[in-house]
């Protein structure tokens, strides 16, 4: 008998397993082997840290890393800015149909492919575009206007992009909250500014830091947003480790570099759970 | 080298036709073919797969992505990939992810003699060959003659009256076309890589100083041809395809080979180390190689191939916008890639990654 | 008497066609226990929502200390709520909970810490202050609700069913805690509850409501004895009904002949009902008395005999539910608490009889009736 439970314990978990050493643990730990190995002639390699040296000494990289994560704590706290009202007007404002119509609209631009909604915003933002020819015929511009290949235009994509996984947990746990909660704050006196931030702020925290820490890592590892919006000042980290493994046929540094990405990643967002007073066990409690 | 230009021009004005009789393979196969858009069209894999048996799966990619993927899984999962010609001896020195070409399988009579010899002698490694010519092109300027007259040469794109209408890519085809628009020799340094950076090092201050003044720094073919279509840009370093492409929408737009001289490339058959199916790989490269076929593959891609006679049968439009944009003299300039030693593209790369950071 | 605290005239709200209030008007005086009952539906939470300034009256005005507070949003006005589920505040603590109003007011902190803890010693929770919501039982949550709105020292407390939540004996509990609450604090409160015993037993004044409108305002006492509509005396404590045409009338008392052909005489309390009239008759159970032998219920103007059907013990309360003999509905009786029917038996045969008094006579009106046999339905407890 407890041979066989003991079997069907291990045929439960052999998928996740199966799953996390397949797909996860042997490509990292082979990914960590091929960043500490240093190339010193054709198809001849050493074990070194010269790759992680590389990362630090050269500022272009280091500037590069530094400029990603901040851009996307910037994009994280634009859609968290643009989401929060959002997500209270679908949780808690709108009922019935409207409530479930706005909810799908917010769903509705991931239909198509991340790549369709990037060109998507490029026709809207080129210079012969839809934006600029609309502030022309307005008046309000007496030449084309390029809001393309800019910080900005990165942003609004980024942004856009994000929306969703921010909206969808804020809609989560505000919902969550009793209406009469909040007509109690109002009915002790409270303003709306002062029920917003002692009430529905801090009943909607894990879903504001489970959002934020999903838009981050997503910010974080876009690709095709910053390349195609961002034009030629937007050198992304992960355009970094795109070039390494593909154009230079840089393994090894590509690889250090991905794993530099996934730890101060993972230290921004330890850090920033630690600053808020959070908790990962809390957030997705 | 030089014996190829002048067979190019040759082969556009031959007029022989290599009829062959085709073995119909013995045993079908499916052929993974990994390759760029436009080189193996609907009706030619039809064809193929009608004559011979054979299953045709087509990946579309490019150089960079071929050697990836190839170098990901050891030379596996394709039988026939087409890198170009400078980019196979490098990789196979370093990662082993091709297998020598049996030339015996190959009807050598099919190709341009010049340019199989001299891409043989670029793919020759430890004494094998590895790679055989298949399309050929070359890259350059794409210009908006009317909007951009003074545009000659890859320098000229930082012109001040230029600023914010043109484009170019950061690859390495930018720095050598720089490099040559300079008036330096990239090519000649290839051997030596302390001459080579000196060279980089001037490209990349140049192209520092000129980045205020461009557009974008275009990523994909389409990308380009939207920006010159629209007007956005005006000017732009391209493929010679890409201008004959907007001439037939715009005919002030069009391909101009850079004053420096356009640079050419070849793209090749190679056999991936691990490939399966090898005789239909050769099959392919016998059936596409000759010239009927190889003129419907021009049509597509717009490039021309090493197909000897095949020009023949490319539509006279096709021809009449080559010759505009390479006289005579322009055909001896271009700059024909020599192989790429490994460990240049890691100077190169970290060139284009300070020019991409600047400000 | 003192001068009203709390008046509402002519109050109505509309929500498309349905009319939720219609036309109510009452007055409240300070420092009383003021219950609306009624069942779920009869528009009883749209009247103190329109109180606490949650919804906007569409006709009629809301007054305070004799000054209209249509126009004060609900954060100003001198009313607080007490919410259904309590709505405490899960993201703070006890203290927390309990000073949110003092906050909001701008009071130095050492104030409302002071404040807090004397409004919990009041509750009799002293020190818990730094507890969590979540910690605490159901009647502690009650207490701590309360606090929190009796820390703000409003005009009038509003309750919205507040006990609904609780079990059977908490609840029966703090039906007395509150009242004690009350008359502590001296705060005005108005109550809303579909249950008559809780309205019954805390409340000075009770407003039976249905349908939209208030049927009678009175006290406890005058709602059950003196019943002003045939809602009310079916709605407010328990009745057999009979339902008959009126066949003879005769200042005030009058007989009523029901389809079976059952005889039973009324009184009308100056209602003027009419012969011929369709008519009903309410007799509250304790009203019957109930005999072994006729000569028991001899003097009694209403005589019926008739079989235990069943019994339903419940102690003090305890009843028989008889089968007349003459057929028609079962009657329920209540039991004298002298023990001297603790041997009745099913089957038994037992006489019956009550006063023309006893029995309220009303104008047969089938909207009332419906609506009391669904309160009765739903709203039993």
């Amino acid at each position: 008998m407890r041979a066989g439970a003991k079997l069907g314990f291990f045929l439960l978990f052999a998928p996740l397993v199966l799953w996390l050493g397949l797909l996860i643990v042997i490509p990292h730990i082979d990914m960590f082997l091929v960043s500490i190995r240093e190339r010193i002639g054709v198809a001849e390699y050493q074990t070194s840290l010269a790759n992680y040296l590389t990362f630090f000494t050269e500022p272009l990289y280091l500037v590069t890393f530094l400029r990603t994560a901040m851009m996307s704590i910037l994009a994280t706290a634009l859609t968290l800015v643009i989401g929060f009202p959002v997500s209270f007007y679908i949780a808690k404002i709108a009922k019935g149909r409207l409530q479930s119509a706005l909810f799908l609209l917010t769903l509705v631009p991931f239909y198509v492919s991340e790549l369709v909604r990037t060109f998507g915003w490029m026709i809207l933002l080129r210079e012969t575009g839809l934006f600029s020819t609309l502030l022309q015929w307005l008046g309000l511009a007496d030449q084309p206007v390029e809001m393309l290949y800019n910080d900005v235009a990165m942003m609004v994509g980024l942004v856009y992009t994000s929306m969703l996984f921010m909206v969808v947990p804020l809609i989560t746990t505000m919902e969550s909250l009793d209406d009469s909660v909040i007509e109690a704050g109002y009915d002790l006196g409270g303003s709306g500014f002062s029920v917003m931030r002692e009430i529905i702020i801090p009943h909607a925290m894990p879903g504001i830091v489970s959002g934020s820490i999903i838009v981050f890592m997503l910010s974080l590892g876009n690709y095709l947003t910053p390349t195609m919006l961002g034009g030629k000042d937007s050198l992304w980290f992960t355009e970094l480790i795109y070039s390494q493994f593909i154009v230079r046929f840089n393994w090894e540094l590509g690889a250090a570099f991905g794993f530099m990405l996934l730890f101060l990643s993972s230290l921004i967002v330890w850090g920033t759970l630690k600053l808020t007073g959070q908790t990962l066990e809390k957030t997705m409690g | 080298m030089k014996t190829i230009h002048r067979r190019t021009a040759l082969l556009l004005s031959a007029a022989s036709i290599a009829t062959l009789g085709f073995a119909t393979a013995a045993s079908a196969e499916t052929l993974r073919l990994l390759t760029w858009g436009g080189y193996a069209p609907e009706n030619v894999i039809a064809l193929f797969e009608q004559e011979t048996g054979h299953k045709v799966e087509v990946t579309l990619s490019n150089n960079e992505e071929m050697i990836a993927k190839l170098r990901a899984t050891g030379g596996g999962g394709f039988d026939l990939a087409q890198p170009s010609q400078d980019r196979i001896a490098g990789p196979q020195a370093e990662f082993g992810i091709y297998k020598p070409i049996d030339l015996s399988k190959i009807d050598a009579g099919q190709f341009i003699g010049s340019m199989l010899e001299a891409t043989k002698a670029n793919t020759t490694v430890g004494g094998e060959v590895f790679g055989v010519p298949h399309v050929w092109g070359t890259s350059g300027l794409v210009v908006d003659t009317a909007k951009a007259p003074g545009v000659k040469d890859y320098t000229d794109l930082c012109n001040a009256e230029m600023a914010g209408k043109v484009s170019y890519r950061l690859k390495r085809p930018t720095l050598i076309g720089f490099a040559y628009a300079m008036g330096l020799d990239p090519f000649a340094a290839y051997g030596d890589e302390a001459a080579y950076k000196a060279i980089i090092d001037q490209v990349e201050a140049k192209l520092v100083e000129c980045k205020p003044g461009v557009k974008t720094y275009w990523s994909g073919g389409d990308e380009l041809l939207n920006l010159m279509r629209s007007g956005e840009a005006v000017a732009a370093m391209a493929w010679d395809t890409g201008g004959w492409k907007l001439n037939a929408d715009n005919p002030d737009i069009t391909f101009v080979a850079p004053a420096s001289g356009a640079l050419g490339w070849i793209d090749t058959f190679v056999l991936p180390a691990k490939g399966k199916a090898d005789q239909a790989a050769y099959d392919w490269i016998n059936f596409v190689m000759q010239p009927e076929v190889a003129a419907m593959i021009t049509e597509v891609a717009g490039n021309f191939t090493a197909s000897k006679g095949a020009d023949e049968f490319v539509s006279a439009e096709l021809k009449a916008r080559y010759q505009a944009s390479f006289p005579p003299e322009a055909v001896d300039n271009i700059k024909w890639y020599p192989p790429v030693p490994a460990g240049l593209e890691v100077l190169e790369g970290a060139a284009l990654d300070r020019v991409k950071a600047a400000n | 008497m003192t001068d009203p605290i709390l008046e509402s005239v002519s109050l109505s709200k509309r929500f498309g066609n349905f009319v939720a209030v219609d036309d109510v008007s009452f007055s409240v005086p300070e420092g009383s226990f003021f219950s609306i009952l009624g069942p779920s539906g009869c528009g009883k939470t749209t009247i103190m929502r329109m109180i606490a300034g949650f919804l906007e009256p569409t006709s009629g005005d809301i007054l305070i200390r004799g000054r209209s507070i249509l126009d004060v949003p609900p954060n100003k006005r001198p009313v607080n709520m007490v919410f259904q589920h309590l709505a405490l505040f899960p993201m703070m603590n006890i203290e927390g909970n309990i000073g949110y109003g003092l906050r909001r007011k701008g009071m130095e902190k050492a104030e409302i810490a002071a404040r807090v803890g004397e409004v919990l010693e009041r509750i009799g929770l002293p020190g818990i202050g730094k507890r969590k919501v979540d910690e605490l039982s159901g009647g502690q949550k009650q207490r701590v609700a309360i606090a929190r709105c009796m820390v703000m020292e409003p005009d009038v407390l509003l309750l919205d069913e507040p006990l609904g939540a609780l079990d059977l004996k908490l609840r029966e509990h703090m039906k007395i805690e509150l009242k004690q609450l009350q008359s502590d604090f001296g705060t005005t409160f108005i109550y809303i509850t579909h249950d008559q015993s809780e309205a019954l037993v805390m409340s000075d004044q009770i407003a039976v409501m249905n349908q939209g409108r208030f049927e009678q305002i009175g006290s406890g006492r005058d709602l059950y004895y003196r019943p002003g509509t045939a809602f009310v005396a079916g709605f407010v404590g328990e009745a057999n009904r009979w339902r008959g045409k009126v066949t003879r009338a005769q200042g005030g008392g009058l007989q009523l002949t029901t389809e079976a052909g059952l005889v039973i005489t009324g009184a009308d309390h100056g209602r003027g009902l009419r012969v011929g009239e369709e008519a009903e008759i309410f007799v509250r159970p304790e009203a019957i008395r109930i005999g072994h032998a006729v000569s028991d219920v001899a003097h009694f103007s209403n005589q019926m005999s008739g079989s235990v059907g069943s019994l339903l013990f419940n102690g003090a309360a305890s009843r028989a539910m008889l089968r007349p003999a003459g057929g028609g509905d079962e009657i329920e009786v209540a039991l004298p608490q002298s023990g001297e029917f603790s041997a009745l038996k099913r089957g038994d045969e037992v006489h019956i009889g009550w006063e023309a008094e006893q029995a309220n006579a009303f104008a047969y009106d089938p909207t009332a009736a419906a609506a009391t046999a669904k309160a009765s339905g739903t709203g039993g407890t």
